[in-house]
């Protein structure tokens, strides 16, 4: 069942923003993405009855965009940037280290559920390559090691 | 020099407050424009002063506005849309000028808002820019506040709502019709683009949809003029553009110069020339999507009539530099890579065409390579090439494709005949 708190927020955008609810439908997934973490088939379909559409056209939504979560992910979401920039200065190198002081491969999660690792095209920082998000923390100009120094602040 | 559209940016420093970036002298030409002009003038003067579009295409501004719908009983709400979707691999303009004077880009929609007496204005803006989307918070804020947003703006009866939509995240949202369909609540696919977004867009009505940067030339060409913003260019299109470099250059970084700057300019002065130990092998000149010039094309300038004459494209006018220690084939793939993972899946060539690019580069580079392979991708870059596909897309995956089969076919070709990548 969504909660009230998230039929609240969701309510407002639709009031502010849409003509008709489904016109919602990116930002209501986001809503509960934040609050339940990731988009279950269940979440789907709770939310695609509030919205006024069919489970499957809102799964066709939610799976669309990078930033919508079908599988859980873990604590701190790592988003190494792998476009063409971040290549030409070494992200390879970097991702190797990476994989390497994770543990997992792009698209897992870490066994203790701390780090998830995901590849993410351009993050708009080409004159700082290469280039990472955590969250929703821009980090620039990488080393392995400015790597692994930026990791222990996430718990 | 000047540069109008940084003068207020200060690297590293807290980006400008309502007040100061009043004191500085913003919002003066919203207090002139609304009061003092009529839409249809600030449609003139903007044609007048050949603001062409900052977000790849180039298409004339004021022309785009003229084609909105302007008479009283027409269709309503009409909608300003902001593209400030920056996906582009290369690109990071956008991002400097909403991080670094974020009132600049709100004035500028407000004119533009006015020029076609739109409602709502939208800032389309990517998930990652997560910084942007905080500051452009406070400041959307404070222009409520201070009274240049809402209704009655500036006491002149015009009235404009602002939102600012997160998008989730993907490449084909910057395609005009499918940021439509997204802000839709659906998935990012591009329309027909007949109607035009500026007859029927959004919701069916009126939009127009300008990229951040262009309209933050707005305020400053209302303020001083159409024929001072021309003077400020070195070529017949109006203005300064912000012009990127990244690669292994000695100092990549973004700079505001007159439009028409040559592109050796930009790379030597400002870049700084390249690193110690590596020279110049190519550029792409606007962006992950243009084709690759070589060291004969450097003098050209980066506008928008005289890059295409030599057989590229001025797009972003953020370039990435290839060098001489890097390999031009894998270069290639990482960007069909790209190009191939965004491209939306809606029309059959670019949802199996670029797959099929980015394997036969793969093979090629991991040693696979076969001698037909070449005529593969050739035949690949002319049937994913303009009129085959539903939008730009997939032909501007095959740009920097097409351009590299003639620049660096020797490359191409040892690949093949060695059966390795030479350069790892």
């Amino acid at each position: 069942m969504l909660s009230e708190e998230i039929k609240r927020e969701i309510e407002s955008y639709i009031r502010e923003h849409c003509p008709t609810p489904r016109g919602a439908s990116i930002e209501a997934l986001m809503v509960l993405q934040r609050h339940r973490g990731w988009l279950s088939d269940e979440s789907i379909r709770e939310l695609a009855a509030y919205l006024e559409m069919s489970p499957d056209e809102l799964d066709g939504v939610a799976t669309f965009y990078n930033h919508l979560f079908r599988k859980p992910v873990g604590r701190h979401v790592i988003w190494i940037c792998d476009s063409v920039s971040c290549w030409i200065m070494g992200y390879e190198g970097l991702l190797e280290h990476m994989q390497g002081r994770l543990g997992i491969n792009p698209g897992e999660t870490t066994p203790d559920g701390r780090f998830t690792l995901l590849p993410i095209q351009c993050l708009g920082a080409c004159h700082h390559a290469p280039a990472l998000m955590i969250d929703d923390d821009l980090h620039e100009d990488l080393t392995p090691q400015k790597f692994d120094e930026i990791l222990e602040r996430y718990e | 020099m000047e540069r109008p559209l940084t003068k207020n940016i200060r690297d590293g420093m807290e980006p400008l407050h309502i007040k100061d970036y009043e004191k500085a002298g913003g919002y003066q030409a919203v207090h002139k424009a609304l009061k003092t002009m009529a839409p249809k003038e600030i449609v003139d003067l903007v044609s007048a002063a050949n603001l062409r579009g900052r977000g790849g295409a180039g298409f004339p501004t004021g022309q785009k506005w003229a084609t909105v719908p302007t008479d009283d009983d027409g269709p309503r709400p009409k909608y300003l849309v902001v593209d400030a979707d920056e996906m582009e691999p290369g690109a990071f303009k956008d991002r400097i000028l909403m991080e670094g004077d974020p009132h600049q880009l709100i004035e500028g929609l407000v004119l533009g808002a006015y020029a076609i007496q739109a409602d709502l204005a939208i800032i389309f803006l990517r998930h990652e820019y997560t910084k942007v989307a905080k500051t452009l918070t406070w400041a959307i804020a404070e222009a409520y506040e201070q009274g240049y947003l809402g209704s009655n703006i500036a006491g002149s009866g015009f009235s404009l709502q602002l939102h600012l939509h997160i998008s989730a995240g993907r490449y084909i949202c910057g395609e005009g019709t499918a940021m439509l369909n997204s802000m839709q609540g659906g998935r990012a696919v591009p329309r027909h683009r007949l109607p035009h977004p500026t007859i029927a867009g959004l919701w069916g009505k009126p939009t127009n949809i300008n990229n951040a940067e262009t309209l933050c030339n707005v305020p400053h060409i209302v303020n001083n003029g159409a024929d001072w913003f021309k003077g400020l260019s070195r070529c017949k299109d109006g203005g300064t553009k912000i012009y990127g470099v990244s690669g292994k250059v000695k100092r990549p970084g973004a700079w505001e110069l007159p439009m028409g700057t040559p592109i050796r300019e930009i790379l030597e002065e400002h870049a700084g020339g390249m690193r110690e130990g590596v020279n110049f092998r190519a550029v792409i000149p606007g962006g992950a999507s243009t084709e690759f010039l070589a060291e004969e094309h450097l003098d050209v300038p980066m506008d928008y009539d005289s890059v295409p004459k030599v057989g590229s494209r001025m797009g972003t006018g953020t370039m990435i530099v290839l060098d001489d220690q890097t390999c031009p084939v894998g270069m290639v793939h990482n960007l069909e890579h790209f190009f191939a993972r965004e491209s939306c899946g809606w029309c059959t060539p670019c949802r199996e065409g670029l797959p099929w690019a980015e394997r036969i580069l793969k093979d090629i580079e991991e040693g696979r390579g076969q001698p037909e392979h070449l005529r593969r991708l050739e035949k690949l870059g002319k049937d994913l090439w303009l009129g085959r596909t539903f939008c730009p897309l997939a032909p501007g995956a095959v740009e920097p494709l097409r351009s590299a089969l003639v620049l660096f076919r020797e490359d191409f070709e040892r690949h093949i005949r060695e059966k390795r990548c030479p350069w790892r």
